[in-house]
């Protein structure tokens, strides 16, 4: 199996509640990312074949959502915000100092995979802004000193 | 976790269980949670819709559309099985003020969706959170498992032989499903591609089933209004623009953050009273009122407003999402239509041609303007283009990305003759000239 069983078998309980097989594909799909890092083809090839659409289908709707990848990413995929709210308090400089601390750019990944970095829109932290995802935690309210902060307890957690 | 904040002007309704734990069952039912079902179960579908006409609720999501009058466009007699749909693809630039009540008191919206359904007879409700807020999914998950065991959900709820379901669903980014249409398309497993209207999803939405969409905070203000009568929510805001609303202070501002305060509050004293005025003795120079889809307000424009629906409506302008962001005189205008325009054309699905080519040709023209390569006719220019996606589109991004370029081109203008013929942007002359990569739209 691309996924693991007991992930499929949430897959098979939620499509249940649609009245069509595709219904619950954008969850699946995200869910999916999860599990194992990106959007693999074997992966897509079962979410098709679950869904009973064509691979073609599938990958037509992973293309319009800005979460989902189809190549690996880093283990901690850094997520900077700088619409206008983060822009007005430093997102840009937040997002210059990662940079340069991770010695990457927008959509890339470090030697060793364990951070990537892209530069995105609004994420709904406004009114805590500067603010940045590590994967789906939100980091707030930032300063460079603070940045330095978080990325060195996610580097940590690799080394353990 | 968002941090809260606390004002003495708030009017603490859709806000009164923050900070008090209610995300637990228990504990919201301590706090007067799940009356308001029960009160409704025993009321007339047309009596719930009036109640909620009478408190003069608006759409919160940033349309202001009336919700009562949404829910009695569903047509009662049919066949067709009819949804609730919850939005909560919050992602309007600005706007952070649906996470706290997911957060904070989710079950409240479970009560609104299970409110919306008796109204217009729907058995199924979906709420639907964006991907990036993935751990307000996960408490969502959590509060409807809960509400599900306690038999506030599912068949013969409370006892009353009537079943209700409530379905939990997430996005994968993207600010265009935030739309209706295109909200439906992604909730069916689809690109969110926005649909054309007519048919409105009240009679043709969800799998061609009628369809109430309606936001996070529009349905969590539901429960109260059945609790209170509608006409007490009423009479906090002005005629016609009931209750109160979350606003999203944030920007150039001390004290930023979601207060709860009666429609028509003025915007002056928000700025400088709730949100503790601006940093550094700076003057204030623009607001954006509710949302980067908004009219871009001037310092002295911003000073006058009172925040409410009817205000704006008067002017031709929107009061929009409750996302009021604060620019000091330290602030770009030219960089700020361009970071705006910049996120337009990413969002931007590509659907409809106008929208497509005219944030991109504006991004590039904007870029090109603030980068010092500037030339006169771009200015008036600029301001064509985006007048001519306004009203092209089969959804409101196009207008969305028009509107507030429109109204700095006009208000700013001096600041794009500033930059012209290649001398550098007046408020960071050492900014670096840059070429933003071109992404394609979606």
């Amino acid at each position: 199996m691309v996924i693991s069983d007991k992930l499929d078998a949430f897959f098979t309980e939620k499509m249940k509640e649609y009245p069509t097989k595709r219904g619950f594909l954008v969850p699946m799909l995200i869910y999916t990312q999860d599990e194992l890092g990106y959007l693999s083809d074997e992966a897509i090839a079962h979410l098709a074949k679950k869904t009973e659409l064509t691979e073609l289908e599938v990958r037509n709707v992973i293309s319009y959502y800005s979460l989902l990848h189809t190549k690996p990413m880093g283990k901690y995929h850094v997520q900077v915000c700088t619409n206008i709210s983060c822009m007005l308090r430093g997102g840009e400089e937040i997002l210059d100092h990662c940079q340069s601390k991770l010695g990457i750019g927008h959509k890339q990944t470090t030697a060793d995979g364990t951070f990537s970095l892209e530069e995105v829109e609004c994420i709904g932290a406004c009114s805590w802004a500067p603010a940045l995802q590590v994967n789906y935690d939100f980091h707030e309210n930032l300063t460079n000193e603070k940045v330095d902060a978080i990325l060195e307890q996610y580097r940590k957690r690799t080394r353990q | 976790m968002a941090d809260l904040v606390s004002h003495h002007d708030e009017v603490k309704i859709v806000s009164s269980r923050f900070g008090k734990g209610a995300a637990d069952i228990e504990t919201y039912l301590k706090l007067n949670g799940y009356k308001a079902v029960q009160k409704a179960l025993t009321m007339s579908s047309d009596d719930i819709i009036n109640e909620v006409k009478a408190s003069n609720l608006r759409g919160r999501g940033g349309a202001g559309f009336p919700t009562g009058m949404k829910w009695s466009f569903v047509p009662k007699d049919t066949a067709k099985a009819k949804y609730i749909l919850v939005n909560g693809d919050e992602s309007e630039p600005g706007t952070c003020k649906d996470r706290p009540i997911l957060e904070q008191d989710p079950h409240a919206v479970i009560e609104g969706v299970i409110i919306a359904g008796l109204a217009v007879g729907a058995k199924v409700g979906f709420v639907y959170i964006r991907g990036e807020y993935r751990y307000l999914v996960d408490i969502m998950r959590k509060a409807i498992a809960d509400a599900y065991a306690k038999g506030y959900l599912g068949k013969n709820i409370f006892g009353s032989g009537k079943d209700f379901d409530v379905r939990w669903h997430t996005g994968a980014g993207a600010y265009e499903v935030g739309e209706e249409s295109a909200l439906m398309e992604s909730l069916e497993g689809k690109r969110g591609i926005p649909r054309i209207r007519p048919p409105f999803p009240a009679v043709v939405g969800l799998w061609g089933g009628p369809t109430v969409i309606n936001n996070v905070e529009t349905l969590a203000s539901v429960p109260h209004i059945i609790l209170m009568g509608g006409q007490k929510f009423a009479d906090y805001g002005p005629p016609k623009n009931g209750g109160t609303r979350l606003f999203a202070l944030s920007g150039h501002i001390n004290k930023p953050g979601v207060y709860e305060l009666p429609l028509g509050y003025p915007l002056k004293k928000m700025i400088y009273d709730v949100g503790g005025g601006i940093p550094k003795g700076r003057k204030l120079k623009a607001v954006v009122p509710g949302g980067s889809s908004t009219f871009i307000l001037t310092g002295e424009e911003a000073e006058q407003m009172n925040m409410d629906f009817d205000s704006f409506a008067k002017r031709g302008e929107f009061l929009g999402s409750g996302g009021v962001v604060v620019l000091d005189d330290t602030t770009c205008m030219v960089k700020f239509a361009l970071r705006i325009m910049k996120f337009y054309q990413h969002e931007s699905c590509g659907w409809c041609i106008p929208c497509r080519e005219g944030t991109d040709w504006l991004k590039k023209t904007l870029t090109r303007f603030h980068n010092g390569g500037g030339l006169r006719k771009d200015i008036d220019n600029i301001k064509y283009l985006a007048q001519n996606m306004l009203g092209r589109t089969f959804c409101p991004l196009g207008d969305a990305a028009a509107i507030p370029t429109m109204s700095i081109v006009d208000k700013w203008r001096s600041e794009f003759e500033a930059h012209l013929e290649g001398r550098p942007c007046p408020f960071d002359p050492a900014a670096k000239i840059t070429e933003l990569p071109v992404v394609g739209a979606h």
